[in-house]
């Protein structure tokens, strides 16, 4: 086992360097730079143009600006960004919070919704109940999450003239600030994630419902909300918590579209910004930060696994 | 993309919810807090800035994003009167410059009571520090703005209250060069000790000190109690106790901010349909201005790429657009109104209607125009001319004043592709030639033909990286340059209108399709700011006050 987790976590290394060297060429290959970007239709000089890109270090062969950076990686400095001249560190610092407590909610909500209403809709197959189950989490699949949060911010602005507060505000601040802030996010962002998961809940434990030992309990006469509780559901969890896990690896950056409409300061609306003013520092970096979460995720993930499942054993 | 689908969304949305969106009501379109009203002190403003500054360093920087949030930090030597924003007054400078008979030397004297934020005396040294860095910009320093002051041969503080500008030949704009928002006074002991002090650090003589910035979200602003200021009643400036600048990205998210009253205006400007939602929801809490913007479309054809080099195409590409019927239908969803040639309509150096309908493509009789487009067209061989229309994927106004030149076009017979490119891609090919006709556009802070002739240069010579239409024409350069060095308005006002008959019409290198229009609506509390013709100026919110 500890060998299994040390190839795994050295595995991490190549796969990092991968994407790191994948989002330099790319964004790399995309036409055009900052400094072009920056002085859009300014009556700017040419030789300005000029100097600042050499001060920035773009007009540097690009194997150069490569070695650079990953020199850069190697002594744990993240550069800083092109655009606003500061670290990236402290421009992700500023955003993370957000983004992690954003997703923490969103996906404590969708635990919340996903898994009894699956349990529910699975236990009680084909009967009004299930349809209705249904509906709610193909809804939450067919709308945009962002659509969503739209729809709520002109329900709240229309109806009451309130919209959640644009500033953020840390949960140890003000608790009622910040979730005045969160609420209406998380629960647009929650609800689409927990019909992926309530979908997968009901298939997954519709299956271990058919399962023997699902019978044999049943045989022997346990009552039914401990054959699903103890016997069905512990042993549905494996592809449930699978996809969780990915959709909670997903918030910390993906929330691009929602962080806009809420005008959360997160890590997608970062991303975004910085793809648009081509940022290389910080768009590398940030990359390099969402892969690593994916990747620590999916081998927590795999972990985890062992504990729920005594049959899987990794060597 | 996402912003198209939110904004589709979203109106779907209001009318679905609202029931029946009511007419705008009839919020004043007139500034409020200048005449009759007395400014009431304290309260702290929140509005709205769409970007994020890139440095803090004014000297540095050309985007509106620096200047709302940060102007307020500063003190410039002269601005533009917030009373009447044609008119230059002095702000650390205690009078007009005394110009010499030649033109040649600007003697500036300066106040002696300004003190910057950190409790020290401002001197002419700053001054001098302040202008050798904008306008003799050591290595390593980035001025973009250095060439607006071409003419100055030197600069000197004969004493600490006086500075004097020498310059090499006369020129026309360096007076109100003087005033340009960017040129922030910095500290001469800041600027000594670090170069790039201020691109990372705030510390000026205006009327807010900083208090934080959280990148991505917020600016925050207190009122600076020995700011130099007063109004005309004595009363210490600035007005307001704060200021806090929300910066906010999404034009969903600025209107439902305004909405909801937690931020009350937006100084760049709004759309007609963002105006009307707000007009609607708000009523009579809400106020609206408007004026002329000096922001244009440029239709640009790349002279290099054949057929573009033959004039009688590019003639055609103008006579075909009908602009008075585009300012009608236009005006309506996007951000843009009046018909004008290369210097703003209605501004001191636009030519009057008749003599603009003089020009190809400003007729008024658009069937005869179209007529005379086709002949053109057919004379050069191009009856029925294809090519690729590269535009910006930017909503307002380029997409729809794009689609209307296109649908104009298409009435002579041209079939043109809108080829729409994310900002930096189509700034790209715009620097390396790589486009046949391109949609390009200019904004300035003042109604200056030395700014708003700068696209117009030779491409080998002072226009390089701003003439996208890549000609090179001596004669055109010798005209810029004549208009620059005449100093009697009058005549300089001529010589800029054979400008823009030669550019737009004899040659049709590049011509503008609509000017911009500014529509600013904001809570009507907000009191004492006016509205100019441009988003650059009158940003240092010294006389804003809120109305209890």
């Amino acid at each position: 086992m500890r060998r299994y987790v040390a190839g795994r976590l050295l595995l991490m290394v190549p796969t990092l360097i991968g994407v790191a060297i994948l989002t330099f060429v790319i964004m790399r290959a995309v036409p055009g730079d900052i400094v072009a970007l920056k002085y859009a239709g300014s009556p700017v000089p040419q030789s300005v143009i000029d100097e600042e890109r050499h001060q920035l270090g773009l007009d540097k062969p690009m194997w150069q600006q490569f070695t650079d950076w990953m020199g850069e990686i190697a002594r744990f400095d993240l550069g800083t960004s092109l655009w606003t001249g500061h670290s990236v560190v402290e421009e992700i610092e500023i955003r993370f919070p957000l983004s992690l407590e954003l997703a923490i909610i969103a996906t404590l909500l969708a635990i919340a919704i996903a898994i009894p209403l699956g349990v529910l809709a699975a236990v009680r197959q084909d009967t009004w109940t299930d349809y209705a189950i249904r509906i709610f989490s193909i809804g939450g699949l067919a709308m945009p999450s962002f659509w969503i949060g739209l729809l709520m911010v002109l329900t709240t602005i229309t109806l009451f003239g309130w919209a959640p507060p644009f500033v953020f505000t840390p949960l140890t601040v003000d608790p009622f600030a910040n979730l005045a802030q969160m609420i209406l996010p998380a629960l647009s962002v929650g609800y689409r994630y927990s019909a992926v998961s309530m979908r997968m809940t009901r298939s997954s434990v519709l299956e271990v419902l058919r399962e023997d030992y699902v019978r044999t309990a049943r045989a022997k006469g346990v009552r039914e909300s401990l054959v699903v509780a103890r016997h069905a559901l512990r042993n549905a969890l494996l592809p449930v918590i699978t996809v969780i896990s990915l959709e909670f690896a997903f918030l910390i950056g993906g929330l691009v579209v929602t962080e806009q409409v809420f005008n959360l300061n997160g890590v997608g609306k970062l991303l975004v910004d910085a793809v648009a003013h081509r940022d290389y520092t910080l768009i590398q970096a940030l990359v390099l930060l969402l892969a690593s979460v994916f990747v620590l995720i999916n081998f927590v993930v795999d972990m985890v696994y062992v504990f729920l499942d005594p049959r899987i054993r990794y060597s | 993309m996402f912003n198209r689908q939110i904004a589709a969304f979203s109106v779907a949305l209001a009318l679905l919810l609202a029931g029946c969106t009511p007419a705008p009501k009839g919020a004043a379109p007139t500034p409020s807090g200048f005449a009759a009203e007395q400014p009431q002190p304290g309260g702290t403003l929140t509005f709205i800035v769409n970007a994020e500054p890139p440095s803090f360093d004014g000297h540095r920087e050309t985007t509106f994003a620096l200047l709302h949030p940060i102007a307020p930090h500063y003190s410039t030597l002269y601005k533009f009167d917030p009373n009447d924003l044609t008119k230059v007054i002095p702000d650390v400078a205690a009078a007009t410059p005394e110009v010499s008979a030649d033109k040649l030397t600007y003697t500036i004297k300066v106040r002696t009571d300004v003190k910057f934020h950190d409790g020290s005396k401002m001197t002419s040294d700053d001054i001098l520090a302040t202008y050798n860095k904008i306008i003799f910009p050591p290595s390593g320093v980035l001025s973009p703005r250095a060439g607006a002051y071409a003419a100055v041969d030197s600069i000197a503080t004969p004493a600490p209250d006086s500075v004097v500008f020498k310059l090499k030949y006369p020129s026309a704009s360096f007076a109100t060069n003087l005033a340009s928002p960017w040129n922030f006074i910095y500290s001469a002991a800041k600027l000594k000790t670090d170069i790039h002090w201020y691109e990372k650090n705030i510390m000026g003589t205006g009327p807010f000190t900083y208090v934080s910035n959280t990148k991505g979200q917020d600016w925050v602003g207190k009122k600076f109690p020995d700011y130099f200021a007063k109004d005309k009643n004595g009363v210490q400036l600035p007005y307001l106790d704060g200021y806090k600048a929300l910066i906010i990205t999404d034009a969903n998210a600025e209107v439902n901010a305004i909405r909801s009253k937690q931020a009350s205006i937006e100084f760049r400007g709004f759309t007609p349909q963002q105006r009307d939602t707000l007009s609607g929801a708000l009523g009579t809490s809400l106020a609206i201005q408007e004026a002329p913007w000096i922001c244009v479309n440029y239709v640009v054809p790349n002279t290099k790429k054949p057929p573009f080099d033959d004039v009688r195409v590019r003639q055609a590409l103008t006579l075909a657009i009908d602009r008075y019927a585009g300012s009608t239908a236009l005006q309506k969803i996007t951000i843009v109104k009046d018909v004008g040639g290369l210097m703003r309509p209605k501004g001191p150096f636009a030519q009057t209607d008749a003599d603009l309908q003089k020009i190809a493509g400003f007729g008024t009789d658009a069937a005869a125009n179209k007529a005379k487009a086709k002949q053109l067209l057919a004379d050069a061989g191009q009856p029925s001319l294809t090519f690729k229309f590269l535009n910006r994927n930017i909503t307002t106004p380029y997409e729809p004043v794009a689609l209307f030149v296109l649908d104009q076009w298409k009435q002579v017979g041209i079939t043109a592709t809108h080829d729409v490119k994310e900002t930096s891609a189509y700034q790209a090919d715009l620097r390396a030639g790589n486009f046949e006709v391109a949609l390009d556009f200019n904004c300035d802070f003042l109604d200056e033909p030395d700014l708003q002739l700068a696209k117009f240069w030779s491409a080998s010579g002072l226009g390089k990286g701003l003439n996208f239409a890549y000609y090179d024409d001596a004669n055109l350069d010798k005209m810029i340059d004549g208009q620059s060095r005449e100093t009697d308005p009058a005549k300089r006002k001529q010589l800029v209108a054979d400008i823009e008959k030669y550019a737009m019409d004899t040659k049709a290198y590049q011509y503008p399709v609509l000017w911009w229009y500014r529509i600013i609506p904001y809570l009507n509390a907000v009191r004492g700011w006016r509205v100019g013709s441009n988003h650059y100026t009158n940003q240092d919110l010294e006389t804003v006050w809120l109305a209890k």
